[in-house]
C-alpha cells in the first residue's frame, strides 16, 4: 500500500514474513537525463543503505534494513512505529520540546563524531518511538566525512528546517540541539561548527559569492 | 492634464545591481510603464561603484520617461516604492536616494521593498498564480520559497554561487562571446546541439544547492581539450537544471502547494522551463513561467509590491529607509498576503 509519495521516493507499507515493512522505491524522473537519473537513484539507494547501517553502529537508531535492490532502487526496511517529530513537536510543552531537541542534538553529535553527516536533517526525517527513542530516516543525501564544512551545512539545514517549518519555536529548539550536540562533541568543536553555520548563512546570499568568482 | 483622472498610482525604483528600473502601476495592478536602463560593464563581472555611477547618471531621465510613458503627472503619484535590499550597497543607496528625493518632492509616503519578495509578487500578478512555490534564479540569487504562516519562507538556496553566475563564469572561462545576449542564453543555444552527456558533480544538500564544485569540474573538462563545447554546455545545463528541479520538487512535496512559479533571468531558459513544468505536472500543480519583462529586475515589481504593502498599512519612514544589503526574504511579515486559497 502506497503511504507516501515524496519528492524522491514512494513509500509502501507491506507485510513481509509476519511483520510490517517499508519499501522505499526511488522512482525514475522523466524530466532529467537518464544518465543523471540512473546515477542518482543508484548511488543514493546504495549510499542510504550503507549509512543507515553505519549510523546504527554509531549509536543512532535507524530502521533495520532487510533487503536492497540496486537495480530497482528499492530498500526494504523495518517499519518504525511512532510519530514524526514534525507533527509531535509542536504539541509538546516547552520543557519537553527542549528535552527532545537536546536528544536530537546528541544524535546528530553521534553521527558527526563517527564521521557521518545526514545531509537532510528535517523533522520529517525523525520518528519518536513509544519508548522515547528518536529514529533517523532518509540518509540518501548523507556523506562519510569529518569536514567542518559538511558538519556546518548539516546543522544549517536542521536550523533552516526549524525556521521554515517550526518558526515559532525555532530558536529555542535549535539552541537545545546545539547543547545536546556539544555534550557529544565538546565545546571547542561545537563553537567551530557554530562559527561555520554563521559563515554559511552569510554566503550564497545576494552577491557575496559572486564577486569572488568574477575575473 | 490629459483626459486621465488622477487615479492612485505608485512609482517603483529598482536598483539592486546593474539595472536601474522604474515602473508605474495603478492600484488595480495595471502596469502603466516599466522602463529599465541596464549598466553594461566594459569587462566581465559586476562593478558596484561603476554601476551606481551609471544609476545616478540615468535616474532622472528614466524616471521622467516612465512618468511620460504612463501618461501621468508627477502629482498623480500616491506612493514611491524602492528596492531597499538585498543587493549591492552603492547601487541600493543610489536608488534609495532618488526615491527619497522624489517622495519628498511630491510629498508622498515612501515604501521600502524587498527585492526578492518583489520578484515573487510581480510573478504572481503576471501569471495569476495565487500561492506558489517559487524558484527564483538569476545572476545573484538562487532560492526556493513559499508562503507559510505570514511570511515568505526560504526552503532552499545556494550554498555558494548563484546559478546564473555559474553559467556566466563558465561561459567566460571557455571563451564564449555574448554579442549582446546574456551568457546563459549563449550556453543554452550551444547546449541544444550537444549530444554526448558528460558526468559532472551533482550537489544537492537537503533543499540547498552548491554549484562551485561543478563549475570547476566543467572548466577543467574543457581544458583537457577532449570535449566538444556543445557537449559541455549541454551537460552543464542538464546537471544544473536537474538540481534546481529536484529542490523545487522537494519543496513542492513538502509544502503541498498547487503552483510552481519560475522567475529571474535564468527563467528564460527553455530547458529549465520544460523540467519545471514536468515537476509541476507530476505533483498535479500548475507551472507558471514569468514573462521576461517581469522576470528580470524591473521597476514594476517594486511598484506593485509597494502598493501591496501600502494597502496593508505599511510605509517606510525616512529614518527607516536605510538600505539593507543582506535583507532576508523571510525577515519580514508579508502582511498583505491574506488570500491563501
Ligand atoms: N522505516 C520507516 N518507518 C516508518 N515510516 C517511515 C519509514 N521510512 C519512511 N517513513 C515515512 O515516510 C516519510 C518519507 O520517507 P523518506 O525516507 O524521508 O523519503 P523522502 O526522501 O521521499 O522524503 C517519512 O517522513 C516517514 O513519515
Ligand atoms: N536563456 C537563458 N538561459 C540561462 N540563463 C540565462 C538566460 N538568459 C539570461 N540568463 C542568465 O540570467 C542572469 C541574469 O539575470 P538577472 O535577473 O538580470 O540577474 P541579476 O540581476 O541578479 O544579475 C545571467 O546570469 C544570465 O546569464
Amino acid at each position: 500500500m502506497l503511504i507516501r509519495k515524496g519528492a524522491e521516493a514512494s513509500l509502501f507499507l507491506e507485510e513481509w514474513q509476519g511483520q510490517r515493512i517499508i519499501l522505499k522505491r526511488r522512482l525514475p524522473k522523466e524530466y532529467r537525463h537518464p544518465q543523471i537519473d540512473g546515477r542518482i537513484r543508484n548511488y543514493r539507494t546504495l549510499h542510504e543503505s550503507q549509512l543507515l547501517h553505519q549510523a546504527k553502529a554509531a549509536g543512532v537508531p535507524t530502521p533495520v534494513i532487510f533487503l536492497v535492490d540496486l537495480h530497482e532502487s528499492i530498500i526494504m526496511m523495518e517499519f518504525v512505529e511512532g510519530k514524526r517529530l514534525k507533527e509531535i513537536l509542536p504539541t509538546l510543552s516547552p520543557g519537553k520540546q527542549k528535552l527532545l531537541c537536546k536528544l536530537v542534538g546528541r544524535m546528530i553529535g553521534c553521527l558527526h563524531k563517527n564521521c557521518l553527516v545526514h545531509g537532510d536533517l528535517t523533522t520529517s526525517n525523525m520518528i519518536l518511538t513509544n519508548d522515547g527513542k528518536i529514529v533517523f530516516l532518509d540518509f540518501g543525501l548523507g556523506e562519510k566525512t569529518t569536514a567542518l564544512e559538511s558538519r556546518g551545512v548539516d546543522l544549517h539545514l536542521m536550523k533552516r528546517a526549524f525556521e521554515s517549518t517550526h518558526f515559532r519555536i525555532a530558536e529555542k529548539c535549535f539552541s537545545a540541539i546545539l547543547k545536546g550536540y556539544a555534550e557529544i562533541l565538546g565545546e571547542e568543536v561545537t563553537s567551530r561548527v557554530i562559527a561555520k553555520i554563521e559563515e554559511i548563512e552569510l554566503r550564497g546570499r545576494y552577491i557575496s559569492g559572486r564577486s569572488e568568482h568574477e575575473h | 492634464m490629459q483626459g486621465r483622472k488622477p487615479e492612485q498610482v505608485c512609482l517603483g525604483i529598482e536598483a539592486t545591481a546593474d539595472d536601474f528600473g522604474v515602473g508605474i502601476l495603478d492600484f488595480e495592478g495595471k502596469v502603466l510603464s516599466n522602463v529599465v536602463d541596464a549598466f553594461v560593464p566594459e569587462s566581465g563581472g559586476i562593478h558596484p561603484r561603476e554601476a551606481a555611477r551609471h544609476h545616478a547618471r540615468v535616474a532622472g531621465q528614466v524616471i521622467s520617461t516612465a512618468i511620460q510613458q504612463a501618461k501621468i503627472q508627477p502629482e498623480d503619484i500616491a506612493i514611491v516604492a524602492f528596492s531597499q535590499g538585498p543587493g549591492l550597497g552603492p547601487c541600493l543607496r543610489t536608488g534609495a536616494t532618488a526615491a527619497r528625493a522624489l517622495a519628498a518632492y511630491i510629498g508622498v509616503p515612501l515604501v521600502g521593498v524587498n527585492h526578492c519578495v518583489a520578484h515573487i509578487e510581480i510573478g504572481k500578478l503576471a501569471t495569476k498564480a495565487k500561492d506558489p512555490v517559487t524558484l527564483y534564479v538569476s545572476g545573484g540569487n538562487t532560492l526556493v520559497s513559499a508562503f507559510d504562516a505570514g511570511r515568505y519562507r526560504v526552503f532552499g538556496e545556494t550554498l555558494d554561487i548563484a546559478v546564473g553566475n555559474c553559467l556566466d563564469v563558465f561561459a567566460r572561462e571557455v571563451g564564449l562571446r555574448r554579442d549582446g545576449v546574456p551568457f546563459g542564453a549563449v550556453v543554452e543555444k550551444l547546449g541544444r546541439k550537444g549530444r554526448n552527456f558528460l558526468n559532472l558533480p551533482y550537489s544537492v544538500k537537503g533543499m540547498d544547492l552548491s554549484f562551485s564544485g561543478l563549475l570547476t569540474a566543467a572548466i577543467t573538462l574543457y581544458r583537457t581539450g577532449k570535449h566538444d563545447l556543445e557537449d559541455l554546455c549541454y551537460s552543464l545545463q542538464e546537471t544544473v537544471f536537474s538540481m534546481l528541479a529536484e529542490v523545487t520538487e522537494r519543496a513542492l512535496a513538502h509544502v503541498e502547494k498547487r503552483e510552481v512559479l519560475l522567475t529571474g533571468g535564468v527563467a528564460a531558459n527553455e530547458r529549465l522551463q520544460e523540467m519545471l513544468k514536468a515537476v509541476a505536472d507530476e505533483h498535479n500543480s500548475l507551472f507558471c513561467g514569468v514573462p521576461k519583462e517581469y522576470a528580470l529586475d524591473n521597476g514594476a515589481m517594486i511598484a506593485w509590491t509597494g502598493i501591496l504593502k501600502y494597502r496593508a498599512g505599511v510605509t517606510t519612514p525616512l529614518v527607516d529607509s536605510f538600505v539593507r544589503l543582506k535583507w532576508r526574504l523571510d525577515d519580514e511579515d508579508a502582511l498583505w498576503v491574506t488570500d491563501k486559497c
